[in-house]
């Protein structure tokens, strides 16, 4: 039958479809969650785990997890990061092994040790970061997982795509190399990958991270298509408003523990605020009324903006560049193309892409780490873009990284010399090249006081703080000693909400304090959150401009989008 | 005893680990750092005495003859004149270490100050004085060393080409070119043997007195502490840190990271030639073609043994020379080829990568002993079940 598989693939599908058929008739209505005991096989749900445990060296990621995913239903999986889901749906998709615990597809006990195991399950898994082959077309990638026979078959291939996508209701070009595809068209593209050989559920990790505010829209779409055609859905997400949008369930996860679940009863019964406060209450339990402000956690963004600086246009112009070009990076990074922007005292301008636009190079670009090939850079009226690092850190020009602990950090160092990597040789924390312990000790004090990082000691090693430590060390270096402008790159990026508040805050701070922030995100609603005004940087290019206000969301997105076609055409 | 202890290395621990608190933090990093030092050379040791068993000799008697040949009477003087090269290798190599950066050329840099020394030695002794031509002898041979890492240090300071290549290769040139010195240019006319003139005993490294000790170990501790101080208090040395620990981060926070590559280099090749100066003032006075006692490979597994700490190297080095010039006198009575000597080298380099490996268990917050092991260790039941 195996052999079978990929050479008549409507008529399998075919049977599913019965069978789905078959297992709708069975079941009368309304009796689904009533007569658990007595159900057979087929009626069982969808997938099952019980008292799933995962230990790490020095971490309980899943701790006694247990959870029902039903037919045709779309399960969110909701929590902070750190709370378990990743290893949750690593286990599921085979690429880790539980402790304890059982796992049960269609109601068979099942062992999943490998990503195959998992696909020849019926259960496939779109991952948060594409795995397509970007100079391949859509249909060789699709062909890739086929390793049943030597010869191809590219037309039937062909075929089982057209089928797939008509499930989804999109519309797939199979001859269009991966790379050139918007990211939401890839998204589908690895979602018919996880369907290829028929799978019944279906895990999104945080799939909506990569997406514009249409491309969401259009993933809902598809949800709904899968849904009625009875595949379950495992939705993965940190975002309040995204679960509530998506969800027939919520299962909430808090440091590898479930905490609670908000089932479909619920969900339709109550109003959209009561099931907000629950869930808030859940996930952060004591700290609830701390965090209920950051926007993941809001389901009204459009509603509530950040206030426009009114006094904008007589602000004195901190931070100028104009027509800055430089050279790309790699395969990663198309560089910049003449690049004009102003950044006045006091405001707080975002910069929205997708990832891999551009938006490294303009943060090394001002933080000097980064030689322009045109144009200019005026500090304060002053051209500095022939002053190194630490120079333009000393007056004022920093730079919060993205990658806080692949460059943020010396992982090996101790927290107080961490503290003043971009002062190394420089007084008082050194006279004539030696170091004075003394003054950096005293110094690393208070700022590990004052930025509130929670380390056993300032001589503790970097890398043994947690993420948010670790981006509050960055913060304590770049917003120390009379910041003026600083670049934050993706400041809250994998950050805990508790800390992304503090963050955000800070920022705040930074611009009420007769500052200026460029923020750097490629999370829409944190820049819908943070800023005044947006500028889309797209292939390098800032190709618009859109002042935050109702529907700015949507009008960012389509920036992003149109520029991604002109660029493709 | 395997069966029982996979059984138990199956079984989930679920327990959740308990922080370490700081106040044991010091005493556990000590801990640490004897364990990873020192335990490698006590396990070589032992299992050296178990192959000197089976190959019928009695380990006591060849220990106590490493003892007595390596420092008993006047014999330490002996072991810290052997230690003075190999100290000066191992510091200069610390230095391009602790950057991330392989400097596997020393035998090229070595070679190529000695041959110069030995072939100007004989004239600059005769025209200057004594110390002035000592002086700048030193200067040649650090000069030459130091040179000739420029080529590969400004291949990956501009290029990105890997350096261990690029030494390599230019060391195997650096020994070609010191040998065409010798058997050409620096050749003694009044031998039939390739070799350069020897030095006059008179003009060579004045002996610390009342000792055969030269002074050229005195350089070699004074360079060690010199590099200690400057690796860990100054900020090239902390740059130099930044760029071994994460290059990535080094150039965020504005490290000129191509200047600083070339900078390690060449006090790397300066320290090298400097030990080829050390050798040939101190102890030979010549060099014959085809010589290349290859230092620096025996000093390389004590340099990471020393966790690339300046200061560390020192004892680690002592015990090698020691080892070595006694060893000497061990292995004669003992009938053994020297090589034994580095077999021994061989088992440190083996315990002292299990230890890492465990190590490393360790800092990801399991113990040194894998699970299986210690629940055997624990369990009485097992404890039974394997006597049994």
């Amino acid at each position: 039958m195996r052999g079978g598989r990929f050479g008549r693939p409507p008529r399998r599908d075919e049977r599913l479809r019965t069978e789905s058929l078959n297992r709708k008739a069975a079941i009368p209505t309304g009796s689904q969650s009533g007569r658990e005991s007595e159900r057979d096989p087929a009626d069982a749900p969808a997938v099952e785990l019980v008292g799933i445990t995962k230990q790490f060296p020095g971490v309980l990621a899943n701790d006694d997890i247990s959870l029902t995913v039903r037919h045709g239903e779309v399960h969110c999986l909701l929590g902070e990061n750190g709370a378990g889901k990743s290893t949750l749906i690593s286990i599921l998709s085979g690429m880790v092994r539980p402790d304890a615990g059982e796992i049960r597809v269609g109601g068979r006990m099942v062992q999943i040790d490998s990503p195959r195991a998992a696909l020849e399950l019926g259960v496939g898994t779109v991952y948060q970061h594409s795995t397509l082959v970007r100079a391949l077309t859509v249909l060789e990638n699709l062909l890739l997982g086929e390793t049943r026979g030597l010869r191809l078959d590219v037309e039937a291939a062909r075929a089982r795509l057209a089928e797939v996508a008509a499930t989804l209701g999109v519309e797939i070009d199979a001859d269009a190399p991966a790379g050139e595809l918007a990211l939401g068209r890839q998204q589908q593209v690895e979602i018919v990958k996880a369907l290829w050989r028929g799978s019944r559920v279906l895990i999104l990790d945080e799939p909506t991270s990569m997406l514009t505010p249409q491309g969401v829209a259009e993933l809902q779409k598809v949800l709904r298509r899968l849904k009625e055609t009875g595949i379950s859905v495992i939705f993965i997400t940190h975002k309040l408003h995204e679960a509530l949008a998506v969800a027939d369930r919520i299962t909430i996860l808090r440091a590898g523990r479930v905490v609670g679940a908000i089932e479909t009863a619920e969900l339709e019964g109550s109003s959209a605020e009561e099931v907000q406060g629950r869930i808030v209450r859940l996930m952060f339990g004591e700290d609830a009324r701390a965090v209920a402000d950051v926007a993941e956690l809001r389901t009204d963004l459009e509603g509530e903006q950040a206030p426009l600086d009114e006094q904008r246009s007589e602000a004195a112009t901190l931070l100028a560049l104009s027509r800055v070009s430089a050279r790309p990076v790699g395969g990663f990074d198309p560089g910049l193309e003449e690049v004009s922007l102003e950044l006045a005292e006091g405001e707080i301008l975002g910069i929205a892409g997708m990832d891999g636009n551009g938006q490294r190079s303009l943060a090394e670009v001002i933080a000097g780490e980064r030689a322009l090939s045109a144009g200019e850079i005026r500090l304060y009226g002053v051209p500095v873009e022939r002053l190194d690092v630490s120079a333009r850190q000393k007056l004022g020009l920093r730079y919060v990284t993205d990658d806080r602990l692949g460059e943020g950090i010396v992982s090996s160092l101790p927290v107080s010399l961490n503290l003043f990597l971009k002062r190394i040789g420089q007084r008082p924390f050194w006279r004539h090249g030696r170091i004075e312990h003394r003054s950096v000790e005293r110094e690393a004090q208070s700022l590990v006081k004052a930025f509130d990082v929670r380390t056993p000691s300032i001589s503790t090693r970097a890398g043994a703080l947690s993420g948010g430590n670790v981006q509050k060390v960055v913060l304590a270096r770049e917003l120390s000693f009379e910041p003026k402008v600083v670049v934050f790159n993706k400041p809250t990026y994998g950050l805990d909400l508790r800390t992304t508040s503090t963050v955000r805050d800070m920022i705040r701070g930074l611009a009420r304090g007769g500052g200026a922030a460029l923020v750097i995100s490629t999370d829409l609603d944190e820049l819908l959150d943070l800023c005044g005004r947006i500028l889309v940087l797209s292939g390098g290019r800032l190709v618009g401009e859109v002042e935050n206000g109702p529907n700015a969301g949507e009008r960012v997105g389509e920036l992003m989008v149109g520029a991604g076609d002109v660029a493709a055409a | 005893m395997t069966g029982a202890t996979t059984d138990t290395a199956l079984s989930p621990e679920t327990r959740p680990l308990e922080p370490i608190a700081p106040s044991h933090r010091f005493v556990s990093d000590a801990l640490d750092v004897v364990v990873r030092s020192i335990v490698p050379v006590l396990l070589a040791l032992g299992a050296g005495a178990i192959l000197l068993l089976a190959l019928g000799r009695d380990p006591i008697t060849f220990y106590s003859n490493v003892w007595k040949g390596g420092i008993q009477l006047t014999a330490w003087q002996d072991s810290a004149i052997r230690a003075a090269p190999l100290l000066l290798i191992a510091v200069g190599l610390v230095v391009v270490f602790r950057a991330n950066i392989w400097n596997l050329g020393y035998n090229g840099q070595f070679l190529l100050g000695a041959a110069l020394i030995s072939g100007l030695g004989p004239h600059l002794v005769a025209s200057e004085p004594r110390w002035l031509a000592l002086l700048l002898l030193f200067l040649v041979a650090g000069g030459a060393g130091a040179a000739w890492t420029l080529v590969p240090a400004l291949l990956k300071a501009r290029y990105e080409t890997n350096e261990i290549i690029t030494t390599l290769m230019m060391s195997f040139i650096g020994v070609g070119v010191a040998n065409i010195l010798i058997k050409g240019p620096f050749q003694d006319p009044s031998v039939n043997i390739p070799q350069t003139r020897v030095l006059p005993l008179n003009k060579m490294l004045p002996s610390i007195p009342g000792t055969r000790i030269h002074i050229g170990v005195l350089v070699a501790l004074a360079a060690a502490l010199l590099v200690h101080f400057v690796l860990t208090r100054t900020s090239f040395g902390l740059r130099l840190q930044i760029l071994g620990a994460n290059p990535r981060a080094a150039r965020h926070v504005g490290v000129k990271v191509p200047r600083l590559i070339v900078m390690s280099f060449l006090v790397s090749g300066l320290l090298v030639g400097l030990a080829a100066a050390a050798d040939i003032l101190g102890t030979w006075g010549y060099v014959r073609a085809n010589w290349n006692p290859a230092y620096g490979d025996t000093v390389i597994p004590f340099v990471f043994l020393a966790r690339l700490n300046a200061l560390a190297v020192i004892p680690f080095v002592v015990f090698y020379a020691v080892l070595s010039t006694g060893g000497d006198l061990a292995t004669q009575q003992a009938s053994l080829s020297t090589d034994f000597l580095l077999v021994l080298v061989a088992l440190i380099l083996l315990f002292m990568t299990v230890i890492e490996y465990l190590g490393r268990r360790r800092a990801l917050g399991a113990s040194y002993l894998t699970p299986g092991l210690q629940q055997a260790l624990r369990s009485p039941r097992l404890r039974r079940r394997t006597s049994a």
